[in-house]
This record gives C-alpha cells, sequence and structure tokens, in this order.
C-alpha cells in the first residue's frame, strides 16, 4: 500500500463506517469513532436515516428509521456528527410529519403512494415566502427568548419569531418583508461575532428546549367534555392519561379533545396507530370549524402521523418530534395541547430496539429504563415563564401532554400504564363495561381522578358560576352512592328500598345519561360550553333537592319517577347554547309545578 | 453466477447459520439445495459479519449439514402476479398448487409492501350490506375496513366468512369485486368448505387461494399473508377490483411467529410470543385500505380463534388494537343456537359513523343502533339480575327489558346462514322491537327521527 493510498484509506475510514450487522431496525457499523450518542448518520448509498443508540469502541449500534430489507455488512455508513434535530418556524402549522418530521404530503408528491426509503425531504418548506413584521428595531438589545417580530402563519396562528436559546446582543439589522425561511430577516452582533437570524431554528428533540422558570398550573383546558371538565379537569400544562382496553373510546377522546380544548396550538401524534384514523383526522380537521374563531381547527394543528406499519424506530423519535415542536410554540407564549395516540406504541418500540440491543430486560421485556424515558417525556410539560420577552414583557406559555395507553387485555398492571400514572396528575379510566352499554365517553367515574381538581375549583366558579363547584362534588357523591346502593340491590333487590334511596338511583341515573353521556358524533352534543354543563348539572341537582323535599311531604316515588319534565331535563344537553338560558327558566318553572302536583 | 455455501455450521428448530458468508443483504431470500436434489426456500433473519442467520419456510428436517448447500439469491421473496391468478389456487409462497400451469407475470412484487402514506389514504365510508343484520345494523362493515372475527375452537366462523363473501355488496353498484383468500395452518376440511362454498355460488372464478394446510411447513405461515396481501394489492390497486380478504387462521400465523422468536432465543413478551408481535401483525393489517385516485379498495376480514375463549390473549388483544373493530362470536349463543352467534355488545365497527346515515343507509341509523345497543345493554343486565334474585325481585321495566333482549336475540340476531337481509328490512326490524317500549324509554334517539319512525 502507498503511502497515499494509506492516507486515503485513513481518511475514508474516519469519515465513513461500515455496517457489520443488520437485525431488523437495527444496524451495527464499525468504525464510528468520532461519532456521539444520539447523533444522526446516513445507512448505505441509500442514505436512510439512522440514530446512534450505542457506541462501544469504535462500533455504534444505530436505530434506523426506514425499513432495512437488501441491506447487509460492507455497506457505508455516513455520520453527520449532529443530533437528531426538527426544523422549528413558520409552515409547521396544517403539516402532516412521520416520526422524522418529513412532511408525509411532500413525501407523497416524490414517492408516489406508498412510502419508498431514503426519501430526502425537509420538515419546513425552503421556497414559501412568508411576511416578516419586525417588532423590534436595529440598535435594540436583545436577549435569548426575545421576539423580534411576528408572520400570519394561518388565520388562527400569528407566528412569533425568537432570538434562538443561547444568542443575544445588540441588534444591528432587521428586515421587514417576503422571506423564505433561509433568509436572514436579522443581524445580531453579540459580544465576540456577529449572527444571522433566519426564521428558522433547529433544535435537538431529545433535549428540552429552556425556560426562564417552571411555574404550577392555574387554568383549566378547557375540552367541551362534560365529564373532563365538571369531574376531572385538566390544567393548562398539566399532564393526563387515558389508559383503557380497545374499543372503549381512547381515540375518540382523543379526537374530542384535539378538537375542542382552548389549547392555540394542537399537536396529534398518531404513534404506531392506525392508518385510516389519521386520514379521519387529515379529512375531518380542515372542515371542523373552532367554536371560539369559527375558523377551520385545521389552522392550529400539527399532526405527527407514525402509523402502526410504518418503520418502528421512527415510531419512538415521533412523541419526541412532537414535545419538541410543542415546547417551541409554548416559547412564543402560546398555551400548547399535545396528544399522543398511543403512548404504549412507543413503549413498545422502545422494547423492540432494547431487545435488538440483546440488552437485560426489565418488566414484560420492556427495557429496564422505560419508566425514566415516560416520566421525563411527560415532564416535559409544564407551564412555563418563557425566555425573553414579547413587546417588553415576559410570558408565560403551557404545555398540556396528554398520552393514551393501550395496556393489554386493559390490564392496568401493565409496565406502561404503571409507570404513567407514576408521573401524571390526571387519570382517565376508560372502563369497556361502559362502552358495551354504549355509554360515551366511557370514562369511569368511580375509578378516574383529577389531582387538579381541587386547586381549579377557584378558577372553575368564576368561569361555570358560583356552586358550580359544589354541583360537581355532590354529583360525584350520589354517584359513590348508586354504587353502594346498587350492591345492596344486587342482594336484595330494589323493592326493598326506601324512597330516599330509589331518588338516588334515578337521580344517579339521570346524571349518567343525561349529563355525562355525551355524543361526540352529534353536531350539538360534541362540545358543551362550561355554561352549558354548569347548568344541565344544575337543573338534574335541582330536580334532586326538590323531590326530596316532595318525599319528605309524603309524595309517591313512583310518581316522581314518571315526571314528564324529566324527559326535557334529558334532552338538555341537545339544545344550542343560544336556546339554552331561556329553555333553563322554562325547564325551571316546569319542574317546580309538576312537584307540587301532588303534594 | 450466485455463489453456493456449503458452510452451514448449526441448525436449531427452523434456523440455520451459515458461516463465511460475503455480500449478504438481510431480508434476503435463500434457496437450500439438499442432497437429494431437494429445494428449499428461507430468509436471512439477521446477518452479523460473515454469518448469517436464515429461517427456512419448509422447515428444516433433512438437513444434512455438512452437505447442504446455500445461495443468496439477492432480492427478497417475490410473487409474480397478473390477472390470470384468479380462480387458481396457491401455496402460501405463492407457487401454484392445483395443477395448473405457472402465472405468467406481469409483474414482479416483494410480498412485504410498503406502507401506504396516510396522506394518500382515501377514508373508508362506502357502506357494504352484508346481509346479516347484526353486523349492518350494529357493526356497519366499510369498503377498505379491516374487521377481524374473533372466534373460538368449534364456532361457526367459517360459516359466518363465507356467508359475507357470498352476500357483501356495495348497494347500487355494478363493480369489479375479487375475494382473496389465505389460510394459514387450518385443516383440508375447512379449506374445501370454502372451496365448495365458492364453487356453489359461482364466486370462485374470481378468487384467488393461497393454501398452507394445517400439516404444511409452519413457517411457511409467516409468508403466506403477505403474499396473498401482495396478490390483493395488485388486483385492487392496479386493477382497480374491490377485493375482499380472508385470512384464516391468525392465531396460527402467530404462533409461527412464536416459533420462530423462540428459536432465536428473543426476550419474549407476553403468553411467550415476540415483544413486536404488534408491529408484525400491524404490517399485515395496515395492507388494507383505500388510495384516494384508485378505484381499487382491499376490505380484509381476518379470522382468528381465542384460545379458551380469552379475548385478551395477546392475538386477539393486539389485534383488536390494530383493526378497526371486531365481530365476536359467542359461545353461549352458539349453544342457544342462535345462528350466527354474534355477541353483539363487545362487538364493535370503528367506521360505521361515516358509512351511515342518509345518503348511506338511513338518517335513523345512527340513532336506532344507540338505542339497540343501550336496550340490550340494559336487558343482558337484568336477566343477570333475575339469575340472582328470581323474578319477583324484578320491577316491571326490567321484565319489559329482558324480553325485549330475547327477542332482539331471536328475530335480529339468529337470522340463520342464508338469509339475505337489505339494510331496510335490517332497520325496520329495529324499529319494530323497539316498539314494545314507550317513547320516553327511548332516550338515544333524538326527538325528531323518534316522531318520523316509531311505529304507530
Amino acid at each position: 500500500m502507498s503511502e497515499n493510498q494509506e492516507i486515503k484509506e485513513k481518511r475514508t475510514q474516519s469519515e465513513v463506517g461500515m455496517i457489520v450487522k443488520v437485525s431488523g431496525p437495527l444496524v451495527v457499523a464499525k468504525g464510528m469513532a468520532g461519532s456521539k450518542m444520539f447523533d444522526m448518520v446516513r445507512v448505505s448509498e441509500q442514505r436512510l436515516l439512522g440514530e446512534i443508540i450505542g457506541l462501544a469502541g469504535d462500533e455504534a449500534a444505530i436505530q434506523v428509521y426506514e425499513e432495512t430489507a437488501g441491506i447487509g455488512p460492507g455497506e457505508p455508513v455516513f455520520p453527520s456528527h449532529e443530533p437528531l434535530s426538527v426544523e422549528l418556524g413558520p409552515g409547521l402549522i396544517e403539516s402532516i410529519y412521520d416520526g422524522v418530521q418529513r412532511p408525509l404530503d411532500v413525501v407523497r408528491s416524490v414517492a408516489g403512494d406508498f412510502i419508498s426509503r431514503g426519501v430526502e425531504v425537509p420538515g419546513l418548506n425552503r421556497d414559501r415566502k412568508w411576511y416578516f413584521k419586525p417588532i423590534v428595531k436595529a440598535g435594540d438589545e436583545v436577549e435569548p427568548g426575545d421576539v423580534i417580530g411576528e408572520v400570519e402563519e394561518t388565520t388562527l396562528i400569528r407566528h412569533r419569531i425568537m432570538v434562538p436559546p443561547g444568542v443575544g446582543g445588540e441588534l444591528v439589522e432587521i428586515r421587514e418583508g417576503e422571506w423564505t425561511i433561509n433568509d436572514t430577516i436579522a443581524v445580531l452582533r453579540t459580544r465576540d461575532r456577529t449572527v444571522n437570524l433566519t426564521m428558522m431554528q433547529r433544535w435537538p428533540v431529545r433535549v428540552p428546549r429552556p425556560v426562564k422558570e417552571r411555574l404550577a398550573p392555574n387554568m383549566p383546558l378547557l375540552t367541551g367534555q362534560r365529564v373532563i371538565d365538571s369531574f376531572f379537569p385538566v390544567a393548562k400544562g398539566g399532564t393526563a392519561c387515558v389508559p383503557g382496553p380497545f374499543g372503549s373510546g381512547k381515540t375518540v377522546i382523543q379526537h374530542q379533545l384535539a378538537k375542542w380544548a382552548d389549547a392555540e396550538v394542537v399537536i396529534f401524534v398518531g404513534c404506531g396507530e392506525r392508518g385510516n384514523e389519521m386520514t379521519d383526522v387529515l379529512l375531518e380537521f380542515p372542515k371542523l370549524e373552532d367554536p371560539r374563531s369559527g375558523e377551520p381547527l385545521m389552522k392550529r394543528t400539527v399532526l405527527i402521523a407514525n402509523t402502526s406499519n410504518m418503520p418502528v424506530a421512527a415510531r419512538e423519535a415521533s412523541v419526541y418530534t412532537a414535545v419538541t415542536i410543542g415546547e417551541y410554540f409554548r416559547d412564543m407564549g402560546y398555551a400548547v395541547a399535545l396528544q399522543a395516540d398511543s403512548t404504549s406504541r412507543w413503549a413498545e418500540a422502545m422494547r423492540e430496539i432494547s431487545g435488538r440491543l440483546e440488552e437485560m430486560p426489565g418488566e414484560e421485556g420492556y427495557p429496564a429504563y422505560l419508566a425514566g424515558r415516560i416520566a421525563e417525556f411527560y415532564e416535559r410539560a409544564g407551564r412555563v415563564r418563557c425566555l425573553g420577552r414579547y413587546q417588553g414583557r415576559e410570558q408565560e406559555g403551557s404545555l398540556t401532554v396528554i398520552g393514551s395507553v393501550s395496556p393489554p387485555g386493559g390490564d392496568l398492571n401493565d409496565p406502561v400504564v404503571q409507570a404513567t400514572l407514576r408521573v401524571v396528575k390526571v387519570f382517565w379510566s376508560l372502563e369497556d363495561k361502559l362502552a358495551f352499554a354504549r355509554h360515551f365517553p366511557a370514562i369511569s367515574w368511580l375509578r378516574s381522578y383529577s389531582l387538579y381538581a381541587e386547586s381549579l375549583a377557584p378558577v372553575m366558579d368564576r368561569l361555570a358560576g358560583a356552586g358550580y363547584g359544589a354541583n360537581c362534588r355532590e354529583a360525584l357523591a350520589i354517584l359513590q352512592r348508586e354504587a353502594e346502593l346498587e350492591e345492596v340491590v344486587r342482594l336484595v333487590g330494589k323493592d326493598t328500598l326506601g324512597g330516599n334511596e330509589r331518588l338516588i338511583l334515578e337521580v344517579a341515573r339521570s346524571i349518567r345519561e343525561d349529563f355525562l353521556h355525551q355524543n361526540a358524533f352529534d353536531p350539538v352534543d360534541s362540545f358543551s360550553s362550561l355554561k352549558k354543563q354548569a347548568l344541565i348539572l344544575e337543573m338534574i341537582l335541582r330536580f334532586y333537592h326538590g323531590a326530596r323535599q316532595a318525599l319528605e311531604r309524603g309524595d309517591d316515588i313512583n310518581r316522581i319517577e314518571k315526571l314528564p319534565v324529566r324527559e326535557k331535563i334529558a334532552r338538555m344537553k341537545f339544545l344550542e347554547e343560544s336556546e339554552l338560558e331561556n329553555r333553563f327558566k322554562e325547564i325551571e318553572a316546569e319542574l317546580e309545578a309538576e312537584l307540587k302536583g301532588a303534594a | 453466477m450466485i455463489k453456493e455455501y456449503r458452510s452451514v455450521s448449526s441448525v436449531s428448530g427452523p434456523l440455520l447459520v451459515v458461516e463465511g458468508v460475503s455480500g449478504v443483504k438481510y431480508a434476503e431470500l435463500v434457496e437450500i439445495r439438499l442432497p437429494s436434489g431437494e429445494r428449499r426456500r428461507g430468509q436471512v433473519l439477521e446477518v452479523n459479519r460473515d454469518r448469517a442467520l436464515v429461517q427456512v419456510f419448509e422447515g428444516t428436517r433433512g438437513i444434512d449439514v455438512p452437505k447442504a448447500g446455500v445461495r443468496f439469491l439477492g432480492r427478497g421473496i417475490e410473487l409474480a402476479v397478473s390477472e390470470e391468478m384468479l380462480g387458481r389456487v396457491f401455496d402460501g409462497l405463492g407457487a401454484p398448487r392445483d395443477g395448473g400451469p405457472p402465472i405468467i407475470p406481469k409483474q414482479r412484487l416483494d410480498i412485504n409492501g410498503a406502507p401506504i402514506n396516510p396522506c394518500a389514504r382515501e377514508y373508508p365510508n362506502e357502506f357494504i350490506q352484508t346481509g346479516i343484520s347484526a353486523i349492518d345494523g350494529l357493526n356497519t362493515l366499510v369498503r377498505g375496513q379491516k374487521l377481524p372475527i374473533f372466534s373460538g375452537t368449534g364456532l361457526p366462523h367459517n360459516r359466518l366468512a363465507a356467508q359475507i363473501a357470498r352476500q357483501a355488496k356495495v348497494l347500487g353498484k355494478e363493480e369489479r369485486f375479487a375475494v382473496v383468500f389465505a389460510a394459514m395452518g387450518i385443516t383440508f376440511e375447512e379449506a374445501q368448505f370454502f372451496i365448495d362454498d365458492f364453487t356453489r355460488s359461482g364466486a370462485l372464478s374470481r378468487t384467488v387461494l393461497f393454501l398452507n394446510l394445517a400439516d404444511e411447513p409452519a413457517i411457511e405461515r409467516i409468508a403466506t399473508p403477505r403474499t396473498a396481501l401482495t396478490c390483493a394489492e395488485y388486483l385492487a390497486f392496479e386493477l382497480g377490483m374491490h377485493v375482499l380478504v380472508i385470512l384464516t387462521d391468525m392465531t396460527n400465523y402467530c404462533e409461527a411467529l412464536r416459533e420462530i422468536s423462540a428459536a432465536r432465543k428473543e426476550v419474549p413478551g407476553r403468553r411467550g410470543y415476540p415483544g413486536y408481535l404488534y408491529t408484525d401483525l400491524a404490517s399485515i393489517y395496515e395492507r388494507c385500505g383505500r388510495i384516494k385516485d384508485r378505484t381499487g379498495s382491499i376490505t380484509m376480514i381476518p379470522i382468528l380463534t381465542m384460545p379458551e375463549d380469552d379475548k385478551t390473549h395477546p392475538i386477539p388483544d393486539l389485534t383488536g388494537y390494530i383493526t378497526e373493530g371486531q365481530i365476536i362470536l359467542s359461545r353461549a349463543m352458539h349453544l342457544k343456537n342462535i345462528a350466527p352467534p354474534i355477541d353483539v355488545l363487545p362487538s364493535l365497527s370503528r367506521l360505521k359513523d361515516k358509512g351511515i346515515g342518509a345518503g348511506k343507509t338511513r338518517e335513523d341509523h345512527a340513532d336506532l343502533f344507540n338505542q339497540l345497543y343501550a336496550c340490550y345493554a340494559r336487558g343482558k343486565e337484568a336477566e343477570e339480575l333475575q339469575v340472582i334474585l328470581g323474578e319477583a325481585a324484578l320491577t316491571e321495566l326490567d321484565r319489559l327489558y329482558i324480553d325485549f333482549a330475547r327477542t332482539f336475540e331471536r328475530r335480529y340476531i339468529a337470522q340463520g346462514e342464508y338469509e339475505n337481509r337489505s339494510i331496510e328490512t335490517t332497520l325496520n326490524l329495529g324499529w319494530e322491537l323497539l316498539s314494545v317500549f314507550p317513547k320516553s324509554e327511548l332516550k338515544r334517539v333524538r326527538p325528531a327521527l323518534l316522531e318520523k319512525y316509531y311505529p304507530k
């Protein structure tokens, strides 16, 4: 070997690794000495995207985000020396991405109806121009996170362009006008250099974005779902999980929350779920109107779809991609809601990769670091004081994370459920028994909980009217009492119950059927304002109190059970918001008259 | 010239290890030649430096370590496809087994397919009338849906599948329709039942069968559903046909997968099934659907027998998480002579909401099925109470619900194997049965519809 050749050999070796092993989505390559953990690489001449997840000597274990059939030892691996990152900037909203931020609509136009391999497309459109409107001027001092200007990304989202974390100094220049995300929009002089700012930032997905301070959540994320808002509310910046067996309506609940939650930005991750469900979201969201603004819901939504048949490693990455995009919008001062459906598939992806790495398994074959990863993920939620200022003021943003869990056989002892319950504050327990009886949403009122209920109670009373919190608590107590009475009924029959107890059963049934039951597919019932929720509950409890007094006066429970007004109460949930108050007064009057009737 | 290796170092279960190889690719097709001249096929499961791990579809029996010759063919497993496949019978890897000539391929397709881009999917919303009330009325099937039948040993799932294949149609349309049938590890008798039924109804000429029977190599079952789906994709997305794919029995498929996993000494998940069972099943089930701007569609009915009728067993459990609902057969109902014994309470079609209603079935369909479900569920609950407490403890209303539940099972569900009901008939029957209740009990129906359809 001549000297020249040797040098050349050495150089290629230091720049390009070589595959020695392929086992499904896991590839091992040698000659990777210069690379770090979680660096991105390109595998083989087909340039499949991968990420380093283990290093030993000069060998790297790589999880590959694309199908590896046809790849073998001897083929090259190209290191990038950069961690897996996402592109952040105008163009995120209304996009649909795969787990590693490839826009699926662009992939389709490049590669056709089926996803083929080695398609390299950037996350954000490079050609599209956005109108950048500065809100600071040259000469201003800016610090990391400061909003320097805005772009009207959609009719709902004003995209605030921020100084990236870690950069600060004096603005030398700032340029209003139509720019692409790669054009320089501002020039910054830091202590030792000048930096050209563009509208795009890159951020590694596995690293949380910095904030000034973390704060305790203090506002509810209103969802328009009665059982959630009234009984088990989640706070903006809080965490919630929805475990349940298949067929219990997890996905419908996630869709309902994505549609109606009063967040400013919604990020929906279909992680290892059904392809048709993502299509449903894709087709439906552009048509659905946001109840607050009247604009299509899609105009505030980012979708991430890594369906169950797409490569498993990209599924592992998808939740990180999503949460990073969520943090980015949070940093602008927005309230962001992230929905992950389902985190079990994400955990399974971890398990599969871990198995291929031949790591010592923990419970049920899941890796021992499962609980740690889950906790880290949910910890990225929160209400925060953002870095920097917007129009001279500090701002607060929040990122709410709601994950569904699909435990095998609906068994809550599943390691993923248990690890999740240890970190989340709200638990919506879905029961298949309720689903069979077509009680939707099938959230159990006996087993679910919200640790925010208490701290949010004063705010809820302010929003829905005084007494609302007390009503919610009373209704829950009635349902608890019903469960106890049911036991008695099962043993000795209904006839042995006294009038008061039978009334409890009737009222509980009314709370279940007329209040908690909510039809996601009915145009009116799908979304219930807090006011409407409060009024329905108020009416049911008025019936309860009125009926109790009537019973004390010696009225007959059989008559009270059959009062005609009860059907009107049952139909209140189908009333339009506009006619609600008038009808409430009418029903109120009828109720009083009918209760007096016989007495 | 492809190199032949004679360096098999070990055989364990269905797996071979070949040493000293070079240029071998992951998932490559392998040909193994025995001294007797017999050829077997296999696939590379892992390649580590110069060692390749190969799974042998026909099993490793009779393989003599020093004498077996192994060739790596440089391509994945492919299926030769053409329209001529209709009416023919193939083995699990796509070779003819009906004595007919080989297929002259229009195309050769990798049997693993590629995932459909979610952006390219068309949402399934065309109602398929199966003529079976328990399905049409309560668990509506739509084109492009995957709706499995969860059954148990000895239950008539095959009859139900055959009835669906026989009666299924989309209202008011004349289109090209085909059935792709994949048998994995079922008995000759069961396979013959389907062939006879297809022959009688004249469907055989538009059916493609892929058979891997109980006495045939178990590992070939890993390829069988993929072969069948490759054929279905060709018929649907290239030739524009509406294809109904029946896969039976997925339990046998999963067992073959477990065998491979055990032989590889992988860390097992639940009940010894590999941790990637979900992903693997998804790579089969998710191949069904519709694609924008293409006429054809793939609708899938996988059949699986639940071990011990246990719905929480990993196979039905993971299937249920991927498919868009499930039809569950009940042993108790079968014993009561209700045919088909569809247990409607835990059964579900997730896509029904988009496939029913005005313009598709009828405007009252959604409210009606919610009401039927609720009433039937309440009737069943009351029936349980009755068993514990006796008749006397029930209220008049409870008794009404029990009566309803019984009539509902007898008239609505138990329609028999050869009755083909139109959707109108099914819906009207629903209202007729509900008319035993006063209007005030029917809370799940919107008032306007109640006025219009409640029998006078």
